[in-house]
């Protein structure tokens, strides 16, 4: 079975956004209608997203660092949203394991949204009905589209090449190898939901140095060196 | 999470309708076996006809939390799995027993169909009340599970959440019928009340279980998990919108953590103590003011409960939305 999901790098992600604005750029022009906003050139905009890049400061001034998080839908493998809905309007596609929302079929009761410990689902203000990521269902099913560009809108927008896709369930998979050797994790994992998308952790590059390595405290010339010096000039001293 | 003012009054009011029809039965079945006088078939009728409005009232309340109203009967489908397609069955059904068991009683039809042993007459009122009993007791625990199923909710994830909305529906229920009887007059207000009475204090010990586990809760997740990083000092300083999102209006309740105290304070008093010595002081002076006083005082105490059961609940995506840059 086939379990398409994204790997997100949080060493390399810079916390641009272009990821959010791809995403809403083309699921907002798509069939399935707008990702609508209110208030957008106002004071208090808010709208419907599918994607958002948080913000975490972890340790202590000034010792902290800079954490940018980019948060979807996860299309667990175990989804709670799914069966709570009274509708059927939420369901897994069971041919590549994307989670989805049937907007025709949802009457908007947030059920859904509840039953999501990650806050993945959004419910759309003026459509009124609950909306969340799709992983551009209607991009990478879209056998007119090259290999290339048959992705989720966010992965090829990543100026940092900190989001991957694929499928999770094959071993050999780009995802599946960084999962693998980059020690991927999941968001969560007490609730035993499996989410399919998994994160990358940041990593630092540290070079060990021994005190040792510094100071030669096996000096050939200290052993080996047997002359009782009186204050005399020694080779030390001479300078040329 | 956001207490929502439909849900607020769904569940109260489908609570008092139940409690109110289940308190006709139960004057009925006390009747049946001699331990209360009959009563005319109109009351049964009566208060079966208040029971159902009670409960499409609450109907009512509960489109107003649908984003797309119209496309509401596409909920019954998924029954299998989800208490709010069962509830959104059962709902109706309890609704037409109730709808029968008091046309039945308002037209007489109340001649014996068969007997069971030496004494009892079964007549269609009974048989629809019982029926009615089992559906509306399948109502209280759909409509409960539809809260405690939610595991994420930790708070809302325990037996005590059904209990609390069984008993605090019956209670209001009890207490409307000690109401209603006292409003006509009728000797039942006794009755009715002392059940109420009982059952209010039942709910009480559901409500402080309830709100003991709930001060010792240790929740599952933590920023920590949230974003799998291990470090003790985690703080999130931007969540990805400055003006808010549907995830910032639906769980939290935005109001200081030093009103959901008070109101705590003050559903414990109006739903509990203050409802019970009322029914004691109206025995004492035979007031038939008083039951109707308390209950209506019972109920608004139910909507302030229902509310700080929503604040009180924290779900775990407010991890992902602690602070605004």
């Amino acid at each position: 079975m086939t379990q398409l999901a994204l790997v997100i790098d949080l060493n390399v992600c810079v916390g641009c956004h272009a990821c959010v604005t791809s995403c809403k750029e083309w699921n907002t022009s798509g069939w399935a209608g707008p990702l609508v906003d209110q208030n957008p050139y106002e004071g208090s905009p808010t709208g419907t997203f599918f994607n958002r890049v948080q913000t975490f400061e972890v340790g202590t001034f000034p010792n902290t660092e800079t954490v940018h998080f980019p948060k979807s839908c996860l299309h667990c493998e175990e989804p709670p949203c799914v069966p709570v809905c009274p509708t059927g309007a939420s369901y897994k596609r069971p041919d590549n394991g994307v989670v989805l929302v049937d907007y025709d079929k949802c009457i908007g009761c947030k059920y859904c949204s509840w039953a999501c410990p990650y806050g993945a689902r959004e419910l759309d203000e003026q459509q009124k009905v609950m909306k969340k990521c799709t992983l551009c269902i209607d991009r990478i099913t879209d056998a007119k589209l090259s290999e290339r560009d048959r992705k989720p809108s966010c992965v090829l927008a990543c100026p940092a090449n900190a989001r991957l896709f694929g499928d999770v369930h094959d071993p050999d998979s780009e995802v599946s190898i960084a999962i693998r050797e980059r020690g991927g994790y999941q968001l969560m994992p007490e609730w035993g939901t499996k989410p399919a998308n998994h994160y990358l952790p940041r990593q630092k590059t540290r070079m060990h140095i021994d005190p040792e390595e510094l100071t030669r405290v096996d000096n050939p010339w200290r052993k080996e060196d047997l002359t009782d010096y009186t204050g005399e000039e020694t080779l030390d001293d001479v300078a040329w | 999470m956001h207490p929502a003012f439909s849900v607020i009054f769904l569940t109260t009011l489908l609570g008092a309708g139940q409690g109110l029809y289940l308190a006709m039965v139960t004057g009925q079945l006390y009747a049946v076996a001699r331990f209360l006088p009959a009563q005319a078939d109109q009351f049964y009728a009566i208060g079966s006809l208040v029971a159902l409005l009670l409960l499409i009232a609450g109907l009512g309340a509960s489109f107003f939390h649908l984003g797309r109203p119209e496309r509401a009967w596409r909920a019954a489908a998924m029954w299998r799995t989800s208490w709010l397609s069962r509830e959104v069955i059962v709902l109706p059904i309890v609704m037409a027993l109730v709808f029968a068991y008091g046309v039945a009683h308002w037209f007489g039809w109340t001649r014996p169909l068969f007997q069971v042993g030496a004494v009892l007459q079964v007549d269609l009122t009974l048989l629809l009340g019982v029926l009615g009993t089992i559906a509306s007791l399948a109502l209280f625990v759909c409509t409960a599970m539809i809260y405690a199923a939610v595991r994420f909710l930790q708070e809302w994830h325990t037996p005590l959440t059904v209990s609390n909305f069984l008993f605090l529906g019956a209670a209001s229920g009890f207490m409307l019928a000690a109401a209603y009887s006292a409003y006509i007059g009728n000797p039942l207000v006794t009755f009715y009340g002392t059940w109420a009475v009982i059952l209010t204090l039942v709910g009480l010990a559901s409500r402080l279980a309830h709100l003991r586990r709930n001060a010792r809760l240790k929740h599952k997740s933590t920023v920590q998990t949230a974003i799998g990083v291990r470090h003790a000092n985690v703080v999130q300083k931007a969540q990805g919108a400055t003006g808010g999102s549907f995830n910032t209006r639906e769980f939290f309740h935005g109001r200081r953590q030093s009103l959901v105290e008070r109101l705590r304070t003050v559903y414990l008093a109006l739903v509990f103590p203050i409802p019970v010595l009322l029914i004691g002081l109206s025995y004492l002076i035979g007031s038939s003011n008083l039951p109707i006083i308390a209950f209506f005082v019972q109920f608004a105490g139910l909507l302030i409960e229902r509310w700080s059961f929503f604040a009180e609940a924290r779900h775990p995506q407010n991890l992902y939305y602690q602070s605004v840059a």
